[in-house]
């Protein structure tokens, strides 16, 4: 059924604004009927968040893309953030690796003027964890959305209730500029509902990453319904609790395609609606410790030599939150204690968000990190790690997003940081 | 020859050799490699895949439930598309998912590269076809299989 346009989008779509502002509200509208979609939506939300950060020499249709809109003026009606930026000169590179990035984001710069022109909020916006307190793109619950970013969607959805379709980038932004977005999916209270129940049976705290990572795989687009996991996070939505789900999200999102889950008795709709969120008929999936092994040990190892040492860890994908970058500066100076060094035994790098860096530089922690040698930066491990010389290398990270679209290995907290810190080398 | 009969998501015609994943397809992970690095077969590089890693998927019949993972996803069918790195049609057993649907009405709209797709054929659909038979997509949406 064809979707009903308000005046004003139905005069855009027959090119009162011109071509290009009609070709925008074409996708809009094609996008929408794909889903079933009756109308459009006005994105209340103050801020966009845009997934394409990165000026990669072979995405040129983005950057003419991008240029016909700015040419046409279809610019975004929001401000917006963005993820991260791929080059950091504080992350370990030899010579080599540097000429390839310089070649490989020759477009970084003119993308970045794009950006500016298009509406992004300042030059410290990249960042995959627009929502932390710091970097200030925090929805408000039950506000209409036009995001990109699926570890921010997911976020943004399940964790502050805004709604939010998993859109492709492009999409996001053209959603931002129309101020609009067709209403269908996670929009609509249906979209919302469980046909999933994900019942949490571990000994002890499951690692966030793997229980993602498991309930994206079983569930792939599919809202799930997570019952038990309260026992190990509390019910309250403390910053320890945030930081857990950001990791499970983004591992749910990349290793299956989650773009909202409930976490009963601690997510806001949980909370409020409770199993009145669940579809009659729902599949139970039960994870337990056997469950946790079983689909970690799934996770293939593409090194040339399974059995390297590695060269690199990343920590920080998505971004780490300023808790977690205190967290681990303190976890690691004891288990390096521990190991009689004084310094990280190879380097590592945390990555976290420009604004959220800022105000860790601002605590004691700053510079007992720099002393134990890891290098702290707000790139995005992925873009780093996407090129044949990075792809050879051993690099180590513990998190799930990173090893689904890179040859890193993943390991938990406990056994990177045993790795990172000497112990276990 | 069997025939399946599925909703026009972008309408087109066309006949190509099935490429087919069971699992979830990673547009992301799939394709990064071949954009990278100009690969004009656009082989499979998502390590997770085992039905279609290191298989070439330019020019296929693209036959999947449904796509997963990073909502760089559409972005990255538009791009295969204006590079002439796109699969023939995307053929889902499921109803299609936000991120394909997005790359294959960017194509539509913006490339001049489009990419029929079809959703909603059925799980028999995914069953019945493998990789190398003959796919036809007529613009009713209606996929034949040989």
């Amino acid at each position: 059924m064809p979707m009903k346009l308000s005046p004003e989008q139905e005069a855009i779509l027959n090119g009162e604004k011109g071509e290009t502002f009609a070709k925008v509200m074409k996708t809009l509208v094609m996008y929408g009927e794909a889903f079933g979609a009756e109308k459009m939506v006005p994105v209340t939300s103050r801020y966009g968040h845009l997934v394409t950060s990165f000026g990669l020499s072979v995405m040129k249709p983005v950057y003419a893309l991008m240029d016909k809109l700015i040419q046409g003026g279809a610019i975004s009606q929001q401000k917006f953030t963005v993820d991260p930026q791929p080059l950091d000169k504080n992350v370990p590179a030899n010579f080599l690796q540097n000429i390839f990035f310089k070649v490989m984001y020759s477009k970084q710069g003119e993308y970045n003027a794009q950006l500016e022109k298009l509406g992004i909020f300042d030059a410290d916006s990249y960042s995959c964890t627009c929502y932390m307190d710091e970097a200030g793109n925090i929805p408000q619950p039950g506000e209409v959305l036009s995001w990109a970013e699926s570890s921010a969607v997911v976020y943004a959805n399940s964790v502050l209730g805004a709604r939010c379709n998993r859109n492709s980038g492009i999409i996001e932004l053209f959603g931002s500029i129309a101020g609009a977005v067709p209403y269908f999916g996670l929009l609509t209270d249906e979209g919302r509902k469980a046909p999933w129940i994900v019942e949490v049976r571990t000994s002890k705290k499951p690692e966030a990453q793997i229980l993602g990572s498991a309930i994206g795989m079983k569930v792939m687009e599919d809202v799930p319904y997570i019952k038990g996991l309260d026992k190990w996070l509390g019910v309250r939505l403390d910053q320890a609790a945030r930081d857990y789900l950001k990791d499970m999200g983004a591992a749910s999102a990349s290793n299956g395609a989650v773009g909202l889950y409930h976490v009963e008795n601690l997510t806001p709709e949980a909370k409020t609606l409770g199993e009145g969120l669940i579809l009659p008929g729902a599949k139970t999936y039960v994870i337990d410790d056997a469950e946790l092994e079983r689909v970690k040990a799934g996770y293939p190892c593409i090194w040339k030599d399974p059995g390297a040492k590695p060269k690199l860890a990343f920590i920080g994908c998505p971004h780490l939150s300023q808790a977690q970058l205190i967290d681990w500066t303190q976890k690691l100076s004891a288990a390096l204690d521990k190991a009689g060094r004084s310094s990280v035994a190879i380097p590592v790098v945390f990555t976290a968000a420009p604004k959220v860096i800022r105000e860790f530089e601002k605590t004691p922690q700053a510079e007992r990190l720099r002393r134990l040698g890891v290098a702290l930066s707000y790139i995005c491990p992925l873009m780093y790690m996407n090129n044949p010389l990075c792809g050879k290398m051993p690099v180590i990270t513990n998190s799930n997003k990173l090893r689904t679209y890179t040859s890193a290995k993943y390991l938990t907290d406990a056994e990177i940081l045993a790795k990172i810190s000497g112990e276990a080398i | 020859m069997k025939t399946f009969k599925g909703r026009v998501v972008v309408a087109g015609e066309v006949t190509a050799e099935a490429a087919v994943t069971k699992a979830g397809f990673n547009t992301l992970a799939s394709f990064q490699k071949a954009l990278m690095f100009g690969d004009k077969t656009a082989k499979c590089s998502d390590q997770n895949n085992a039905d279609l890693y290191g298989k070439p998927m330019a020019g296929k019949a693209l036959c999947l439930p449904q796509t997963i993972g990073s909502t760089t996803g559409g972005m990255v069918l538009f791009c295969a598309a204006e590079l002439g790195q796109q699969p023939a049609c995307l053929l889902f057993s499921k109803p299609i998912d936000s991120l394909a649907a997005a790359g294959a009405i960017l194509a539509g709209v913006w490339s001049v590269n489009s990419m029929p797709t079809v959703d909603t054929l059925g799980d028999e659909f995914l069953d019945y076809v493998k990789s190398g038979m003959k796919v036809s997509v007529a613009k009713d949406g209606t996929v034949s299989v040989e």
